[in-house]
């Protein structure tokens, strides 16, 4: 039993996962002693902690939820990536692609007053269409889907940014407030805010983006659409030789991909948690992060949950460092360099099995 | 002087899970050409490694003439004069015949190259042992055959005494392996020693003065060719008797199945076409086999007649509807099966279960999708079954068995059941044995004749000419792209099928 446990998939992505959060937090640490060896327990201390830093339980229930708040749009990254992934496709586009599901969504809550779920289904016809682009670039023209992707993200910023121009506030560089100007573009908190003590950004984007991960297992996992493009991911060749639609599978995955980082921006900015600022000149690491978080959660759309509420959470954390004895920039730093060491997921399982199967030999001579 | 060149005693090496040598020792005489014989995995090519210093044993010694060495890397395998012929040839291409050879031993004066000389010692000795080639010509431009004894002369430029030719003649056309025969008994007789590796038994028993077999890793015995019979090595090397030929009744040829007409497909590799206008007819309860030397058009008329690239100009007409620009969707599930020449690249996907690959062509049939797109697992499990212990094919856990762990052989018998039981009005099989053991060549050869059998057709595409002249009913050579000769495999001899196969001679064949 103990041995079968051992040998399962799921349970050893799940250990290498747990090894790779500790040894990003041990070089953060270590990090965190070089710069200033007085304050560093307490600011890692800090980092994992996150809510908990407050010590009134109304308060940490309101930043718990903060927390859960920008986890959805991470997971909404994260299943885009993984989704992509699937098929063989490194969709680095996902940041550009949440960041156009942002511009679309908040220019038709504020410049045309759609209700939120119109907004909902613009993102994800613009993401889909806008992902589809790479798709048929990489089907058609065979372009490297990270250098379309690349390319798209800066193109994607800098339409966001004009126009989104149109619809920010006067004094400042940022989007006009929701709750204010379009109240009916909010997400509905469907009484979820009672239990993050009235913290009303906690929304249906939630449990949305949570059923949207399951739906993708099963997908992945049980449907004929799922087999088809699983084969196109592991041997396109082999994907062709038995007739499947190769070039429209690419096309088509990347466009749910797109829909799903695009749906992610809408299901943040759309609460009104936070204004899109004009005078933006980098892609929001949102997208990027969603590539650490498919990769922590070992590539399982149900791993990824969890993966992505663990990112977010120690992003957050890094917030509660003390800045007096560390510059603004260390909470960046120390979640990074946990994020990078994420990636080591499938290394550590290698090594793991190598080890497995090292004893199992040993054991094999010794009988 | 020690009676033997090279001893290699009692050596074992394991690898994690396997013993791929067990305690196999092998003597090799000077002057004598020794064959080392065994299937697909019976530890020939880790035996070889050892003695090349690629891999060291657990236990076991190596001798040249009765002084123990060490052997850590090739290198050292080359200061003791052991050179290899790999089956792949390592040349470099663009470069010439005297500049392959001379290579990682150039000679020089302070850093300048003295080709002359080199060219002088090249030529003495190709005059020597009978080995004709143009020193200048660039390797990309002549033929396997010249290439290989570009490889030859790279070992004799070095002072090699001790040559082993891994499967030479798996490239060759039946002149040119007659020519390497003749060669290596130069060669054996001017004093070199030679290990010989083949699975092909009429070569061994041509050439070889002594054999050496091994079986799953172990010695099974060596013995004197003279003394044994091409049977008696094909039972040491498979541990029972073996049907070389293939029962068949004559073919009882039907209706038009194929008719291809001027197909024409694109090259991949260079700007001329692969396949240049080719007809041909298959009928109903035939096998036509089209054989030629490897890089003629076969793999890109195979392509063409599946899909898997676009026909430029031509028609193929399956049942008299022309499919030339059908999707590869169509043609499968119209009755085309094709059991592809790369089995990893398009037969399988490797990192799929095997049941998952045993409906990589039916998966979205009534039968295993149900109408709202979700697999239906339970049919394509009670599906897979039933193709596995139909086609006996042995895997570790059965339907759930990832396919990259299953054996070569296993793998390819998955391919087969799963294309022949499409019940396809036309088989298309490319290399259908390629790198198989003894006793799934005879599996395969059998379903590919009941099919047959059965009113189908068959298009056999091959290199192999043992299983061209058994198993067709009919050879089309297929030379440079065209169909040079068609041939009746229960007339026409091996000689006559090399001749066309090289070029020599063609025929206009009507189609």
């Amino acid at each position: 039993m103990k041995k079968n446990l051992l040998k399962s998939e799921g349970f050893q992505t799940f250990i290498a996962s747990l090894i790779c959060i500790v040894l990003g937090l041990l070089v953060g640490f270590i990090v965190l002693l070089f710069i200033n060896p007085a304050g560093a327990t307490e600011a890692i201390l800090a980092v994992i902690k996150n809510f908990f830093n407050y010590s009134m339980a109304n308060l940490q229930l309101k930043n718990f939820g903060n927390t859960l708040v920008k986890t959805a749009p991470l997971l909404m990254c994260a299943l885009s990536v993984l989704f992509c992934y699937k098929v063989g496709l490194f969709n680095i586009g996902a940041a550009g692609q949440y960041v156009v599901g942002t511009c679309i969504s908040l220019y038709a809550a504020l410049g045309w007053g759609m209700p939120w779920w119109m907004c909902m289904i613009f993102a994800i016809v613009v993401g889909g269409v806008y992902g589809a682009l790479v798709g048929f670039l990489k089907a058609y023209c065979n372009v490297n889907e990270v250098i379309s992707g690349i390319m798209l993200n800066w193109i994607g910023l800098y339409t966001t940014n004009m126009i989104l121009s149109n619809v920010k506030d006067v004094a400042s560089p940022y989007t006009l407030h929701l709750k204010d100007y379009a109240p009916q573009a909010v997400l509905p908190t469907v009484g979820l805010d009672q239990f993050f003590s009235g913290n009303t950004y906690v929304s249906l984007a939630i449990p949305l983006s949570i059923l949207v991960a399951v739906v993708l297992k099963v997908v992945l996992d049980q449907t004929k659409f799922g087999y088809e493009l699983k084969a196109t991911g592991y041997n396109k060749h082999a994907a062709k030789y038995s007739g499947m639609a190769e070039k429209r599978n690419i096309i088509l995955t990347l466009a749910i991909g797109g829909a799903l980082a695009a749906l992610g921006g809408a299901m943040l900015y759309l609460t009104d948690y936070e204004q899109w600022a004009c005078t933006q000149s980098s892609v929001p690491g949102m997208g990027f992060n969603g590539i650490a978080a498919a990769f922590l959660g070992g590539l399982n759309p149900v791993g990824t949950i969890f993966a992505s509420y663990f990112i977010q959470h120690i992003t957050s954390g890094g917030a509660y460092v003390d800045k007096t004895l560390y510059s603004a920039q260390i909470s960046d730093l120390i979640s990074a360099l946990i994020i990078y060491l994420c990636g080591f997921v499938g290394f550590m399982k290698l090594a793991m099995k190598k080890r497995l199967s090292k004893r199992e030999e040993k054991k094999g001579e010794s009988k | 002087m020690a009676e033997y060149e090279i001893e290699m005693l009692h050596i074992t090496k394991r690898f994690p899970g396997i013993i791929a040598n067990d305690d196999i020792s092998l003597r090799l005489k000077k002057g004598e050409i020794h064959a080392l014989l065994g299937e697909n995995g019976a530890g020939k090519s880790t035996l070889m490694s050892v003695l090349f210093g690629l891999y060291q044993p657990e236990e076991g010694e190596i001798r040249k003439r009765g002084v123990k060495v060490e052997i850590h890397d090739p290198n050292d395998a080359n200061d003791l004069g052991i050179g290899m012929v790999h089956q792949h040839f390592k040349l470099v291409e663009c470069f010439s015949v005297l500049d392959n050879i001379i290579l990682g031993v150039e000679p020089n004066k302070a850093g300048f190259l003295q080709k002359k000389e080199a060219r002088e010692k090249v030529l003495s000795l190709s005059e020597k042992y009978g080995l004709r080639v143009d020193p200048d010509a660039i390797i990309e431009d002549i033929t396997v055959g010249m290439q290989q004894r570009t490889e030859i002369l790279k070992m004799l430029y070095r002072d090699n005494e001790i040559l082993i030719f891994d499967e030479p003649t798996a490239v060759l056309t039946p002149q040119e392996i007659e020519e390497l025969m003749e060669i290596m008994r130069n060669l054996a007789k001017e004093g070199k020693s030679i290990l010989f590796i083949s699975h092909k038994l009429n070569e061994i028993m041509s050439v070889a003065d002594r054999c050496t077999v091994l079986r799953k890793g172990k010695y099974i015995g060596t013995v004197d060719i003279k003394d044994t019979t091409a049977e008696g090595l094909s039972a040491m090397m498979v541990g029972r008797d073996v049907n070389f030929h293939v029962e068949k009744k004559p073919a009882q040829p039907g209706e038009v199945v194929l008719d291809v007409q001027n197909m024409v497909v694109a090259s991949k590799s260079h700007n001329n076409n692969a396949v240049k206008g080719v007809s041909f007819k298959i009928r109903k309860g035939e096998i036509v086999c089209i054989a030629g030397i490897d890089g003629n058009g076969q793999t890109e008329l195979a392509y063409g007649l599946s899909g898997l690239e676009p026909v430029k100009e031509g028609v193929i007409l399956f049942n008299g509807v022309d499919i030339a620009h059908m999707s590869i969707r169509k043609r499968n599930t119209s009755g085309l099966s094709h059991i592809p020449e790369d089995r990893h690249k398009h037969g399988l996907v490797l990192d799929y279960s095997l049941e998952n690959n045993i409906v990589l062509e039916r998966y979205f049939e009534p039968e295993f999708t149900s109408k709202a797109g979700f697999l239906k697992e339970q049919n394509i499990r009670a599906y897979a079954e039933r193709l596995i212990a139909e086609y006996d094919v042995r895997s570790g856990q059965g339907p759930v068995t990832i396919a990259r762990s299953m054996s070569g052989g296993n793998q390819q018998k998955a391919i087969v059941g799963r294309e022949i039981d499409k019940n396809p009005d036309l088989l298309i099989a490319v290399q259908p044995t390629r790198g198989l053991d003894v006793g799934a060549i005879e599996f395969i050869h059998k379903q590919l004749v009941a099919l047959r059998d059965a009113g189908k057709a068959v298009l056999l595409i091959s290199l192999e000419l043992d299983e061209v002249m058994d198993v067709s009913d009919r050879i089309l050579v297929m030379y440079e792209g065209e169909i040079v000769g068609e041939l009746d495999p229960g007339t026409a001899t091996v000689e006559e099928l090399g001749l066309y196969m090289a070029g020599a001679k063609r025929d206009e064949v009507k189609s």
